[in-house]
């Protein structure tokens, strides 16, 4: 039976000399070039593509493009397999293979369908009432057998191997949809000379053009689409992107659009995207996403082979694809006899079923004058075949159409429905337009517009072509002529298409008599009439609330094809009108979109940027472990042949207490402040004074937020009478240089200062160890290093081999140690020449990890203390507290909760055993056989293997720390599960008096 | 994303921006002495209108200038931006 529902005329857009295989649940078929996955499967019989959410039902294609809500496949193996795909939308390429989800073991036998026999069992909100208690039951029972049972697609467990990328464009104009009106407007903007990008979701451009025989000017509506684009193509001021669907309509008139660049190719270039996800600012925005078709509810109106009477004609028009051959046309409107008239067309005689008592529309007397019989006043009330239609039960209404008076049983192979159509409102909500429900279409219609969006044609509930056109050409023009001084407007040619009666209000039909079958309105979700009746019922009464408990209109799908039908459902049994009801929020994205696209290429290592000193690549060479200390990658230690971690870092630390070490310290934040009230500002910045610092001086400071709280230490050098070098900790480097400018440009606009970035021009090298003075004689021989000459604190302005070089006599390991700074780019020569000078020394480059340990054994606070929880008493600070004046967070200092006298201090510990290092983080308590909750005296902020005294030590922050000193407590980690007896010790573990320092 | 009118380098997407919190709060004069309410009304407490809000924002990805901005919190709406020394137009 292969490709045996083809039609025989070649009038479509598929190519039947170009045949494409492909493999649908492990079977081989092929279809042609232009077809779709659904369109290819349909011209092969196949109609059963998957089984429904809750119940498992068989289900296969209602729809023909995005409102598709059943024919979800997983497409591709392996790490390119790709979950949730909509089968409407999958271009046919050589070789595709796609399965069907949410079945098991096949879609033809699926054990999961008891859940359709128990269905009583399966009411709406049948999650939240059985799964509620005990609570015990969740993680372990209920909720792996909710992911078994409710599974969707699979997604792959590999990374993604296709590359995706992000770009960003601005219009004046962004056209959505090549619909008549949309095509319309585009023209009209571009010609009256607006930037304009014009986005169509599918592989061709013409919306229903494509399918509906009409006529514009003198062309049939396909040709002046045609024609159209081609004008459009020449005009260098547009941008026309198919494949492209906009999903999100974001504030300030940003829109995304993803485009599908290679899906379709067999084999797409490596350095092609597969999709492309598009940024676009538009100065105006025109909706022209035109109107999906509703489907009606009656008995089993899921069953493979029932269709959009839309879909079906598109299925022959454009892919020249029959539905089936026995087709029922099931309709209360005049636009799905055009599907009757295809049919017949392709010598197929349909039975037309329509719940009106009569229409004169012409397309209903065309079909009449072909000699075929309408069973007007008529309805579908169930219909038969397991895995596919095969029979439907037509009623005949009575006067009040709430019940069927007779019933036959009518054999068919399809049935095409028609329950009229609802405007594609999704970006105009998405926008925050208020809609206004439109009593003439039975449907909501953009209304109060919040951003640049204007909606026309059909997606504006204008339904006839030559409302569209004169829409899409007024349109086009006003909005263009915002942003150009052309006035060229464009005419809209006359159209003909046939004149269509009124709908019937009538959406659900009434039971058929004796049986209770389920009549759906949201296939994706699985939402019955039967469910809207009970969550009424239940008392829920907001359309918002009926929408979670049902779940009807949620996820992938948001509604398209059964909103309205769910708001004229619940409107009916409340006995309320429509917009009374209220619609729900439609929320991004519009149809479903790869997270690979929406992360574009910010992957691996594209994830962040990556910021290296200009040493760097001496480190690499050097065998460096490296961190990641913000985007920067800085060296952690350095091993030696087999050395672990613990063993080089103790080695590295050792080293530097007993004879010389060298570390990068290039990603300090650097900040460069000038001005005449620089002493002021520094002044005002800092908890200490800043005025007097003399020249040629640095000095050590500490700033606070307003609240108290430590913001960041470093130290800061007076340059010249009205410069200084500020340091800053490598993580707030920049939110200091804001908090500088904060104050600068927002609250003390006077002071005359001005602050500059310098952490990339500067790299700095310290060097620390007993033997550094030894050392810097020897580079720079010039330079008095005596203690007299560059004191502690000092700093000296010296060169090395021509290199300009700053000097400064600043420690953060506690011994005797000066920092190198030199220009940037000479900075990996600096620290080479120093490497090499530094042999005789026993010099050894240490990493991030002993520079932690050497800090910690000191008692110098860093990040883990100055955590944004502790002000300075906390954290030994005290003096650096100026009692004398006012500075940025002094007056908090002063409050209630920060002058107890049993706040929060630092302390040290040493574990009793000296063996057991304690984990950061521990909490520490009094007493060990406590029973929970126990009281918390603090916790353990950083732990380090002490080289000085070779047993572990930690800084605690600990209530009332200054008398605890000399008691035993207990760290305890209840991660780790682990108790430790400590001592409490000064935080000032190694050289309390900081003699070595000033040696 | 909102589009902001950085009042020295023109329009930009917020990405290039941090947010500053409401810009008609005054810091209190240095060595002012100043109750704890007053104190802690300055430090921690703001209002959450809807609707328009004066506000800071630092074009920190740009000039690093900060600068006011008129917004409507509810819609997002942007009325007006100046430069701290401005007024606002509307
Ligand atoms: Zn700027």
């Amino acid at each position: 039976m292969s490709n045996s529902f083809r039609t025989t005329n070649s009038t479509g857009l598929i190519n039947k000399d170009k045949k494409i295989n492909f493999t649908f649940n492990g079977t081989i078929y092929h279809g042609y070039e232009g077809d779709t996955l659904a369109s290819a499967l349909i011209a092969n019989g196949v109609h059963l593509v998957g089984r429904s959410f809750k119940y498992h039902r068989p289900r296969g294609f209602l729809g023909v493009g995005v409102e598709e809500p059943n024919a979800m496949v997983q497409l591709h193996d392996g790490n390119k397999s790709e979950p949730n795909i909509i089968a409407t939308e999958v271009e046919l390429v050589e070789g595709l293979k796609a399965k069907s989800q949410n079945c098991w073991p096949s879609v033809q036998f699926d054990i999961g369908e008891i859940n359709n026999v128990l269905n009583r069992f399966f009411p709406a909100g049948f999650y939240y009432k059985t799964f509620m208690w005990p609570k015990s039951f969740w993680m372990k029972i209920y909720e792996p057998f909710i992911r078994k049972a409710a599974g969707m697609g699979k997604a792959p467990l590999l990374p993604d191997p296709d590359r995706y990328e992000h770009n960003y464009e601005h219009c004046d104009v962004l056209v959505v949809g090549s619909g008549p009106s949309g095509l319309a407007s585009a023209l009209a903007a571009a010609k009256n000379g607006a930037r304009v990008i014009l986005a169509e979701d599918k592989p061709n451009f013409g919306g229903s053009l494509l399918t509906d025989e009409v006529t514009i000017g003198n062309m049939s509506g396909k040709e002046w689409a045609s024609d159209t684009i081609s004008q459009l193509k020449s005009m260098p001021n547009v941008i026309l992107k198919k494949r492209s669907q906009v999903f999100g309509y974001y504030d300030h008139n940003m829109t995304v659009m993803i485009e599908r660049v290679s899906d379709h190719i067999e084999n797409p270039s490596k350095y092609t995207p597969r999709q492309r996800l598009h940024y676009i600012r538009a100065g105006e925005v025109i909706v022209s996403t035109g109107s999906i078709e509703r489907p009606i509810s009656f008995g089993n109106n899921d069953r493979p082979g029932i269709v959009l009477a839309s879909a079906a004609k598109e299925y022959m028009k454009v892919y020249e694809t029959l539905v089936g051959k026995k087709p029922i046309i099931f309709t209360n409107n005049d636009t799905a006899y055009s599907t009757a008239l295809e049919f017949i067309k392709n010598d197929i005689e349909p039975i037309i079923v329509d719940t009106r008592d009569s229409s004169n529309g012409e397309l209903v007397k065309e079909v009449q004058q072909k000699g075929i019989s309408i069973k007007f006043n008529s309805g579908i009330a169930d219909t038969k075949g397991h895995l596919k239609i095969n029979s439907a039960i037509i009623g005949k209404l009575d006067s009040s159409k709430e019940s069927f008076i007779s019933e036959e049983t009518v054999e068919c192979d399809c049935i095409c429905m028609s329950g009229g159509w609802t405007p594609t409102v999704h970006l105009s909500s998405q926008a925050g337009n208020k809609l206004k429900f439109n009593d003439d279409i039975d449907a909501f219609v953009p209304d109060k517009k919040r951003q640049k969006e204007t909606a026309i044609g059909a997606a504006n509930g204008s339904f006839t072509l030559n409302q569209s056109l004169a829409e899409g050409f007024q349109v086009g023009f006003d909005l263009s002529n915002k942003f150009t001084d052309q006035n060229n407007p464009t005419n809209s040619p006359n159209s003909n298409e046939p004149s269509y009666e009124k709908h019937e209000k009538l959406w659900c039909m009434p039971l058929p008599s004796g049986k209770k079958p389920k009549r759906f309105i949201d296939f994706q979700n699985d939402v019955a009439v039967s469910d809207v009746e009970l969550a009424i019922r239940e008392g829920f009464r907001s359309i918002e609330h009926v929408k979670r408990y049902t779940t009807l209109g949620m996820a992938g799908d948001q509604g398209k094809t059964s909103n309205l039908n769910g708001l004229q459902y619940v409107s009916k049994i409340e006995k309320k009108i429509v917009p009374e009801v209220g619609h729900t929020t439609f929320r991004p994205p519009y149809t479903p979109v790869t997270i690979g696209a929406i992360v574009g290429r910010e992957v691996g290592n594209h994830y962040l940027p990556t910021r290296k000193s200009p040493i760097h690549t001496w480190h690499e060479e050097n065998n460096a472990v490296f961190v990641a200390a913000g985007l920067w990658q800085r060296p952690r230690y350095y091993p030696r042949g087999s050395e672990d971690m613990n063993s080089a870092v103790n080695r590295e630390a050792a080293n530097v207490r007993k004879n010389v070490g060298i570390c990068d310290v290039t990603t300090l934040g650097k900040i460069d402040i000038k001005g005449p009230d620089a002493p002021e500002f520094l002044n005002r910045v800092y908890t200490n004074a800043w005025l007097k610092l003399p020249v040629g001086k640095a000095r050590y400071g500490v700033m606070l937020r307003e609240d108290g709280m430590v913001f960041d230490d470093g130290t800061t050098s007076r340059l010249s009478e009205n410069h200084f070098h500020m340091t800053t900790t490598t993580a707030q480097a920049a939110n200091v240089l804001s908090h500088l400018e904060y104050y600068l440009q927002v609250v003390w606009p006077d002071l005359d200062v001005n602050v500059l970035s310098t952490t990339e021009q500067w790299s700095g090298i310290a060097v620390a160890g007993p033997k550094s003075r030894d050392l810097l004689s020897k580079l720079f021989p010039d330079v008095d290093m005596s203690n007299e000459g560059l004191p502690f604190m000092g700093l000296v302005d010296s060169s090395i081999d021509g290199i300009k070089a700053r000097i400064y006599r600043i420690s953060f390991s506690g011994e005797l140690a000066y920092e190198v700074n030199v220009e940037s780019n000479y900075g990996l020569y600096t620290w080479k020449k120093i490497m090499e000078v530094g042999q005789s020394f026993d010099i050894q480059p240490y990493g991030t990890e002993a520079l932690s340990t050497l800090r910690i054994e000191m008692g110098h606070v860093a990040g883990a203390e100055l955590d944004g929880r502790t002000i300075p008493f906390d954290v030994g600070l005290n003096s650096m507290v100026s009692q004398k004046k006012d500075f940025i967070g002094k007056r908090s200092l002063s409050k209630d909760a920060f002058t107890e006298s049993d706040r929060q201090t630092i302390v040290g510990l040493v574990p009793l055993d000296k063996k057991t290092k304690i984990p950061e983080g521990s909490h520490i308590i009094e007493d060990n056989s406590a029973v929970a909750p126990i009281p918390k005296l603090g916790h353990v902020s950083s732990s380090c293997w002490s080289v000085e005294y070779n047993n572990p030590f930690s800084i605690a922050i600990i209530k009332d720390g200054k008398n605890k000193i000399g008691k035993n407590l207990y760290a305890v980690s209840p991660l780790k599960d682990i108790s430790i007896p400590v001592e409490v010790v000064s935080s000032h573990y190694v050289d309390p008096e900081g003699s070595r320092v000033r040696s | 994303m909102l589009e902001i009118k950085c009042p020295y380098c023109g329009k930009r997407s917020q990405n290039e921006f941090s947010y500053g919190g409401d810009a008609t709060i005054k810091r209190p004069q240095l060595g002012e002495e100043i109750s704890t309410e007053d104190w802690d009304n300055f430090v921690y407490y703001r209002d959450n209108p809807r609707g328009k809000h004066s506000e800071l924002w630092h074009h920190v990805s740009g000039c690093r200038q900060w600068f006011k901005v008129s917004r409507d919190t509810a819609t997002h709406e942007i009325f007006d931006t100046c430069k701290m020394n401005e007024d606002f137009n509307v």
